[in-house]
């Protein structure tokens, strides 16, 4: 069975990866799976300096799904490459940094200390954190702007020939308008969704539960809504889409990439259980098996309509 | 190192009008864990409600597992008070770090003071046994709304902590808040001596319970010069360390409750944003 897929110029060994700020630096996952059974690990957001992150509490349970207000804290670029990435690079598993900041300029000169060392296998630009303001727009967060999206991309672009993801939010009026910008900025592939916006309010109490009162939900209950996005996009770009959102059983992962994922992210299932993925990624297999599907990139956008 | 077992449950009893204990079968998480230290359990498998895991203390370490004491509040712990005796639970433990009982241990005559609020008492009581196990005095205070929610009376007793109790409505003990019972006692604490370091006690304190309970007693300790040693809860996502989401805030920035706690020295939390 033929698991590998392609993005850009680099080959995955497999398209089931695990999401940004679900794995930490996969560190705390050893006693749990082999990292290097993995497709490719995300890394936890890293920004040019370090970021406190916003107060507690940080996180809730809703029905189906988790509401996060982090806020990407991380200890910066200079922290990472001297601490975290060394370790990373012995995995033996693909590594995708993914990086963040308020402007052009922030995320230019972090992507420009990062590549002071050897490339990553690609890197992801967070465009989406619902949890942090950004400047770069008149918008709440860049990818809710195409130019800026555009713009960010493209001169990230100039500065690598490294694979190039830009990670989407999904609060948009039309997320495939988005993903075309991030294309026509040179993007390898667009990720998405990043976590919804949302709340949770304490009614005994009269307050919202979350420190920074918004936060954005992810998990099983916003399945449905990155199904959907994920299929805009794909019938919308030719570039790669990944695919987020949810994804706690080797089904999901067969439903996004019929819906046009080429790739996709497990996130908040590691969360529930640390071991998830290595039945995840089981599961997928038996699903190709039972379907007789010779190789898992055929899956994409095979969706009957 | 941590593992994920699915053990199986040999009683799940109420000692309390919402207060459980259950026993689970497994040798790993007996031999592996210790007091203050705390696992995450599946109230439901294959299920995407509850979502998370419930981090729960290790309440007493058997010879062959553990127990867990747990209050129905919510979803996840209704689940729990319906599981039966035979059936299996996935667990993943143990989680943080426990208590560091070297102060107690260090002299002849130290001792320890613990205080437990409310559910806040789960991870206490195996520190209490470790304690007395080595013959050393165990104070035990135990605050409750009502008689009814005291527990756990019967058996620190018997392991020969010295109990005293505080209700709020009066229907057992002192009338009052546990940290007013104890800030009384303290006095006595001082008498004590100054034999652990860089203090002016011979006692520590170990405690849990809800956090204004914790300011108050961190405040208390503080004045009155004796160690003290917070096991604090939090939401929880990830119970290892990654996600960042249970942190809490400290001298040294936030920590994660999770894997740099759950318990913490109380002269590192900033209780004021706690």
């Amino acid at each position: 069975m033929g698991l590998r897929i392609k993005i850009g110029k680099v080959t995955f060994p497999n398209p089931v990866w695990v999401a940004s700020g679900t794995f930490g630096s996969g560190e705390e996952f050893q006693d749990f799976l082999d990292l290097g059974t993995i497709g490719a690990v995300i890394t936890k957001t890293v920004t040019l300096k370090a970021r406190e992150g916003n107060p507690p509490p940080r996180i809730v349970e809703t029905p189906s799904g988790l509401l996060n207000s982090i806020g990407l804290e991380n200890k910066g670029i200079d922290h990472f490459r001297k601490e975290v990435y060394p370790v990373l690079r012995e995995l033996k598993t693909k590594i995708i940094i993914s990086i963040a900041g308020a402007d052009k300029k922030e995320i230019l000169k972090c992507a420009g200390r990062l590549l002071e060392e050897e490339p990553p296998d690609a890197i992801e630009v967070n465009l989406s954190c619902p949890n942090v303001t950004q400047k770069a727009t008149g918008y709440r967060l860049i990818s809710q702007d195409p130019r800026a999206t555009e713009r960010i991309v493209s001169s990230l672009r100039r500065e690598t020939t490294c694979a190039l993801i830009a990670k989407l939010t999904p609060d948009v009026t039309d997320v495939a308008a988005i993903a075309r910008a991030a294309e026509a900025g040179g993007a390898d592939a667009v990720s998405l969704v990043n976590t919804y916006p949302g709340m949770a309010v304490d009614a005994e109490d009269m307050k919202p539960v979350l420190g920074n009162v918004i936060g954005g939900l992810s998990g099983p209950a916003i399945k449905p809504l990155a199904l959907k996005a994920v299929r805009d996009v794909y019938n919308s770009v030719n570039v790669p889409v990944i695919g987020i959102g949810g994804i706690m059983t080797g089904t999901d992962v067969a439903e996004f990439m019929l819906c046009g994922a080429r790739a996709v992210q497990v996130g908040t299932a590691n969360l529930a259980d640390p071991g998830a993925y290595t039945r995840i990624l089981a599961e997928f297999k038996l699903y190709l098996k039972r379907k007789k599907i010779d190789k898992a990139g055929a899956l994409t956008g095979r969706l009957k309509t | 190192m941590k593992k994920s077992v699915n053990a199986r449950i040999v009683s799940n009893r109420r000692i309390a009008p919402d207060h459980f204990v259950m026993e689970v079968k497994s040798v790993w998480l007996s031999r592996n864990s210790s007091p203050g230290q705390f696992v995450a359990v599946r109230a439901r498998e294959n299920a995407t409600d509850p979502l998370l895991r419930i981090p729960l203390g290790v309440h007493a370490i058997r010879k062959k597992g553990i127990r867990l004491l747990y209050k129905v509040v919510g979803s996840g712990t209704k689940l729990l008070m319906s599981k039966r005796k035979g059936e299996r639970i996935n667990i993943l433990g143990p989680l943080g770090n426990g208590f560091d009982l070297t102060p107690v241990f260090r002299e002849k005559d130290s001792r320890a003071v613990i205080v437990a609020g409310g559910h806040g008492i789960a991870p206490l009581y195996e520190l209490a046994r470790v304690v007395t196990r080595g013959k050393k005095k165990v104070d035990f205070f135990i605050g409750a709304g009502t008689k009814k929610h005291v527990v756990c009376s019967k058996e620190l007793r018997k392991l020969g902590a010295k109990v005293h109790v505080a209700t709020e409505d009066g229907s057992m003990g002192h009338k009052g808040y546990v940290t007013d019972l104890l800030k009384k006692h303290l006095k006595q604490v001082k008498r004590y001596g100054t034999r652990v370091q860089g203090y002016r006690s011979r006692a520590t304190i170990y405690a849990c319970g809800p956090r204004p309970m914790l300011a108050a007693l961190a405040k208390n300790a503080k004045r009155s010069g004796v160690p003290a040693q917070v096991s604090l809860d939090a939401y929880m996502a990830c119970g290892i360390g990654a996600c960042l989401g249970c942190v809490v805030r400290t001298v040294d920035g936030y920590r994660r409750v999770c894997k740099d706690g759950p318990v913490f020295d109380a002269r590192e939390i900033v209780w004021e944003s706690a």
